[in-house]
């Protein structure tokens, strides 16, 4: 199902080597419907991308001609399944550059994945009086669960402050790390600011204290480089669907050590080896965490968005969106009383904002009557909005198949609720 | 479905000046109500920020209900819900200004912000019934 990267390289890429995004819209079917009579401008990929006919096909294919359960059956398509279930770890493991691919685990998504870290390894790991360190802009799928580790356990949750700009400062880092830190949580990229957090300097930092870290690559896994080795982080956390795969599918990185000593976290088949009414031994590694039928059909689509990332080329899809987000930055400027909200340097494609006198829903509402979809609300960030002393913003979030016509369609419908709003 | 089914004009007038805006103190009911989805906060009589939905349908909501008594207050706020949430709705009495929330319908992702303050009302109600019955 792989393009060969040649043959892409001039597919996809002017001779420049900037990416195609006409050529690239191209692939997504679903960008081509209408929205309330007008052509659609999908600007909240950082909720949920959209997926390109490569990954749809690859799904459908599976489903056509090799779905039978996995890990079971000697029959032909069970084998199928099985071997495409497997390739489709392998091609995670390569993606992210992981060691093994008992190191890659599937799961829902980032959410279950961060809530089996907390529940399996925090378990284990923070006890009475110790603390788990997150940071202020942490989405909700990154706090609620070391809150409940923290309650449970009788430990505290920290929230590092921020930036005026809305980042992570690694000496204030430093200073919140102690003898009873057990646990470091961040996201690699905030969902709402998007701020590229510095995590190879603060992973250093936090290993130094001898503490592990956890990373929420939700925001991060289709746009930036992802080398968990390099990297040095102690799991990694991602879904499918922000990277042009279907929803239902993520992936937990853990580094081999640490999976090994966690106990089981959710049971059933698959995750065992051995079960007697006296008790029951568990599977190797990653399987001891993937009870019950796994996601085939969505880790197969998972495989197929990361080839067509590979297609496409990364660093091309990143250096366009944030080409994207600078026109946007300079356009969304002319808007009378619009508010950048997050300005750290080097931020990913994801501009949040406010425009005085406007609450988010109802730019949302008129934007979406222009065929134009953004994100609004708190983002699944209320700590971060109180923070920021805001009630919600607006967001406008930027993927491989967006153009310079789509920032432009946004800044005429953000005139437009100018125009309804005054 | 126009935008301007949504933003009426009556709509707009209350978001940028809401009538009887601020805490009252002390109050014979209070109620909170929280729209997890878009994060407005509205309290009543009536307090917070909403968007313009939430905030004009609250404004609409303190002229309205002013002067009545509790038992046609929660007709009032029933045939509100049921203007807001049914597709073919005939009020039982004139509405009166209250029918420029009718095109909020057509926005089925906004039914919420505009019905949050006649649920909010409805709670701070049984809250003070509870009270009253409990002497």
């Amino acid at each position: 199902m792989s393009l060969p990267a040649t043959t892409a390289r001039h597919e996809y890429l002017d001779g420049a080597g900037r990416l195609r995004a006409e050529r690239v819209r191209a692939d997504f079917p679903i960008l081509a419907r209408q929205i309330n009579g007008r052509p659609l401008t999908y600007l909240d990929s950082g909720a949920s991308a959209q997926q390109p006919t490569q990954v749809l096909e690859a799904v459908s294919y599976y489903a056509t001609h090799q779905h039978a359960n996995v890990h079971r059956g000697v029959h032909t398509l069970s084998q199928l399944a099985t071997s495409a279930f497997e390739g489709a770890r392998e091609s995670v493991r390569a993606y992210i550059n992981a060691r093994s691919t008992r190191e890659i685990i599937f799961v829902r998504g980032t959410t279950e994945a961060i809530n089996l870290v907390a529940a399996s390894y925090g378990r284990g790991a923070v006890g009475p009086g110790d603390e788990v360190l997150i940071s202020q802009l942490e989405h909700h799928a990154n706090i609620v669960p070391w809150q409940l580790l923290c309650a449970e356990r009788g430990a505290r949750l920290i929230a590092l402050p921020l930036t005026s700009e809305g980042q992570v400062d690694p000496e204030e880092f430093r200073r919140h790390l102690n003898a009873r830190t057990r646990m470091v949580a961040l996201a690699h990229v905030s969902n709402v600011l998007g701020t590229v957090l510095p995590v190879q300097e603060l992973i250093g930092i936090a290993h130094q204290h001898g503490v592990p870290v956890l990373l929420d690559g939700a925001q991060a896994i289709a746009h930036e480089a992802i080398d968990v080795q390099a990297l040095g982080c102690d799991f990694y956390a991602f879904s499918g669907h922000k990277m042009y795969a279907p929803t239902g599918i993520g992936v937990l990185y853990g580094r081999e050590a640490l999976l090994r000593a966690m106990p089981p976290w959710q049971t059933g088949g698959d995750m065992i080896l051995t079960v007697s009414i006296a008790g029951s031994t568990w599977n190797e590694l990653p399987y001891k965490f993937e009870a019950g039928t796994p996601n085939i059909s969505g880790a197969i689509g998972m495989a197929a968005a990361f080839d067509y990332i590979r297609a496409v080329g990364r660093a091309a899809i990143a250096a366009h969106e944030h080409e994207l987000a600078a026109h946007a930055n300079e356009l969304l400027q002319r808007i009378p009383g619009l508010k950048l909200i997050g300005t750290a340097p080097g931020k990913a494609a994801v501009i949040s904002f406010t425009l005085a006198g406007v609450h988010p829903h109802d730019i949302g509402t008129i934007l979406d009557h222009e065929g134009v979809a953004i994100r609004t609300g708190h983002h699944c960030a209320m700590p971060l909005m109180d923070y920021l002393g805001l009630p919600a913003t607006a967001r406008a979030s930027f993927a491989c198949y967006n153009t310079h016509a789509d920032v432009e369609a946004l800044e005429r419908a953000l005139q437009r609720v100018r125009e309804v709003f005054g | 479905m126009e935008l301007s089914d949504l933003y009426r004009q009556v709509i707009l007038d209350h978001n940028k000046s809401p009538r009887n805006f601020g805490r009252l103190v002390p109050a014979d009911a209070e109620a909170d109500g929280y729209n997890p989805l878009c994060g407005d906060r509205l309290e009543l009589r009536f307090d917070g920020s909403g968007c313009a939905i939430s905030v004009a349908s609250a404004s609409l909501m303190s002229e309205a209900v002013a002067g009545h008594t509790r038992a046609e207050i929660e007709s009032l706020s029933q045939q509100v819900i049921q203007m807001l949430t049914q597709t073919s709705f005939t009020p039982k009495r004139d509405l009166g200004k209250l029918m420029a929330l009718a095109g909020v319908h057509e926005f089925p992702a906004r039914v919420k912000c505009a019905s949050l303050c006649w649920h909010t009302l409805l709670a701070a109600l049984a809250q003070a019934h509870a009270t009253v019955s409990t002497e």
